[in-house]
């Protein structure tokens, strides 16, 4: 176990230097010159220089990665074009809710999925399972930002229901987290239903029907627990998808996070903030599945701590 | 066959026909301002018999626009795409067959591109070039290659260690021949279901990144960018958006269940993506 997680720890640990060197090539590549972004449009020429030396963009390209990583070290990803201040705090600022609709929206997807993936594996071959499967789909294909615009419209301008953006009270939460759970339910459904279906079909719970365990004991105390584990790997993606992935739903409903601040980011041309945010949303990614492999062999010792390739 | 798949068939059908046959099929020009296509007040007018699905912010046919709006989308579902599933597949296919350093540098390369959310990697790169309808299906090319990269690379190397390639090695087959004629065929199934899931993707995609206003930029109609243009009117005039979005949508269930279709009879026993 122990030579498992160092292993699994080095691993992150490579691709994280592999995502920064793509980061600082990216930023490289930018057509936008960093020194006359910060100087402003009224700066002469002596200026722009004046501020690229201090910058160390006049510096060899490999140089300027070394400084790169090692600002990365302390945390310094350089400032922001827009807000004139660190670009690691305006990300700070913004954790807490994104990690807010972080939690609800992975909760709201689980519950949902796994409800329908059960009711789609136990019904198998029903109308109910197509049924189950067909919304499924629908909640994979649907654009965000249309379902997003759609729960607005129902539930704040129609209905008034509910606030129509806003932060800080538990009704701003609930239709950001309902959109991206309703869509996202759809990968656990389909990942529930077809998992639950191959336990169902294993030697054990034959054995279990046989000696008289009723159908839902079957379920909750047999099958699901060794269906669970592909859907621990996908909250792990999630976790890094949503770091960043939210983008479309933050800004729909005004939600003070870094999918809003992508958002806005881009409007402005932040080029410092957008690279901070591709680097926290690469790094939660790689933090996410290393989570989701932490976890799988602690709730099912089978998971195969040294894969054979 | 499945209902799904025929309701799926008939979705892409009338996509490829509204997409070629747009100028013949739409009313009027996408780009066409109507004097009695906004209100006395200049707001957007409902739909109507002139204008089937009303008018649009600056009054111009929204049917027109999203007839015109389906090229947009074929376009990018087949070049972007197509794009896509090429790169994944050389990279794949040639990290699989060579193997070695070659084969373990592009794989490294494939894992460490898997990292980024393919969207904030598409935001980044269209915010890198600016956005014209090539450049936004290039960006969405080289954000989902991946996923296909990975998953051919894993058949070919279990094709390329199977007995009857190396039993046609033997009799004296080049490496060319053996890809083409033995290796290839074996993953064109593979392929064509990544082929079909990803058309949904990267038309998502697209809509994602111009409802952003970094994908296809006006006047040239997308779905995604009519519904960018007129979100303002969105509480008065909801068949603005709705619309667009319903065929957003449409398309993507469709080409979803056409791959979960085709995947099923290629391979019954599969499981659905982890993504």
């Amino acid at each position: 176990m122990f030579f498992y997680l160092l292993n699994r720890v080095m691993q992150a640990a490579a691709l994280l230097v592999g995502v920064s060197l793509i980061t600082f090539l990216l930023l490289y590549v930018m057509p936008a010159d960093p020194a006359r972004q910060i100087a402003g449009r009224s700066a002469t020429p002596e200026t722009v220089a004046t501020i690229r030396q201090q910058l160390g963009l006049d510096q060899p390209l490999y140089v300027q990665y070394t400084r790169y990583l090692a600002g990365l070290a302390t945390f310094d990803l350089g400032r922001s074009y827009a807000q004139k201040t660190q670009v690691t705090s305006i990300l700070a600022s913004r954790l807490p809710a994104t990690l807010l609709l972080m939690l609800a929206a992975i909760s709201a997807e689980i519950v949902i999925g796994l409800c329908i993936g059960l009711v789609g594996a136990v019904w198998r071959g029903t109308s109910i399972d197509n049924g189950a499967m067909v919304a499924s789909f629908i909640g994979v294909s649907t654009p965000q930002f249309v379902a997003a615009m759609a729960m607005l419209y129902t539930f704040s301008v129609t209905l008034d229901w509910l606030p129509v953006g806003g932060y800080g009270e538990l009704q701003h939460l609930v239709l950001p987290a309902l959109t991206l759970g309703l869509l996202g339910a759809g990968w656990y459904a389909r990942m529930m239903r077809s998992m639950m279906i191959e336990v169902l079909s294993q030697d054990y719970i034959r054995t279990a029907r046989a000696k008289g365990a009723s159908g839902t004991r079957i379920i909750f105390v047999h099958a699901l627990r060794n269906a669970v584990i592909p859907i621990i790997a996908m909250i792990g993606i999630d976790i890094g998808y949503f770091m960043s992935g939210a983008v479309v739903v933050e800004s729909v409903f005004g939600w003070p996070g870094i999918g809003q601040l992508t958002w806005q980011s881009i409007q402005q041309v932040d080029i410092p903030a957008i690279m901070g945010i591709t680097l926290l949303a690469a790094t939660a990614v790689i933090i996410g599945n290393l989570i989701a492999d932490i976890v799988a062999p602690l709730i099912d010792p089978r998971v195969k701590l040294y894969p054979t390739r | 066959m499945r209902w799904t798949s025929v309701l799926s068939f008939l979705v892409v059908g009338a996509l490829i026909m509204f997409a070629a046959g747009a100028s013949w099929i739409a009313p009027f020009s996408p780009e066409e301002t109507f004097f009695d296509g906004l209100t006395l007040e200049g707001a957007p007018t409902p739909p109507s018999a002139k204008y089937w699905f009303g008018t649009d912010l600056l009054g111009r046919d929204l049917f027109s626009r999203v007839i015109w709006g389906a090229q947009t989308s074929l376009v990018i579902g087949v070049v972007a795409n197509g794009a896509a599933v090429l790169i994944g597949s050389v990279v794949g296919i040639t990290a699989g067959y060579l193997r070695g350093w070659v084969g373990d540098l592009l794989m490294r390369f494939t894992d460490l591109m898997m990292c980024f959310p393919a969207l904030i990697l598409a935001i980044v790169l269209a915010a890198i070039f600016s956005p014209s309808l090539w450049i936004v299906a290039l960006v969405i090319a080289l954000v989902n290659w991946v996923q296909i990269a990975r998953i051919v690379f894993t058949q070919t190397v279990s094709l390329a260690e199977s007995g009857f390639i190396e039993a046609t090695r033997c009799i004296g087959a080049t490496d060319t021949y053996l890809l083409l004629k033995h290796i290839l065929p074996h993953l064109v199934p593979t392929i064509l279901v990544y082929g079909t899931l990803g058309v949904s993707t990267t038309v998502l995609m697209e809509a994602t990144l111009s409802y952003l206003g970094i994908g296809v930029q006006p006047p040239i109609p997308s779905w995604g960018n009519i519904i960018f243009e007129n979100q303002s009117y969105f509480t008065t005039a909801p068949w603005l958006v709705f619309i667009p979005g319903s065929c957003i949508l449409l398309v993507a269930v469709a080409f979803n269940l056409l791959g979960d279709a085709l995947q099923e009879k290629i391979d019954p026993n599969s499981k659905p993506r982890p993504d």
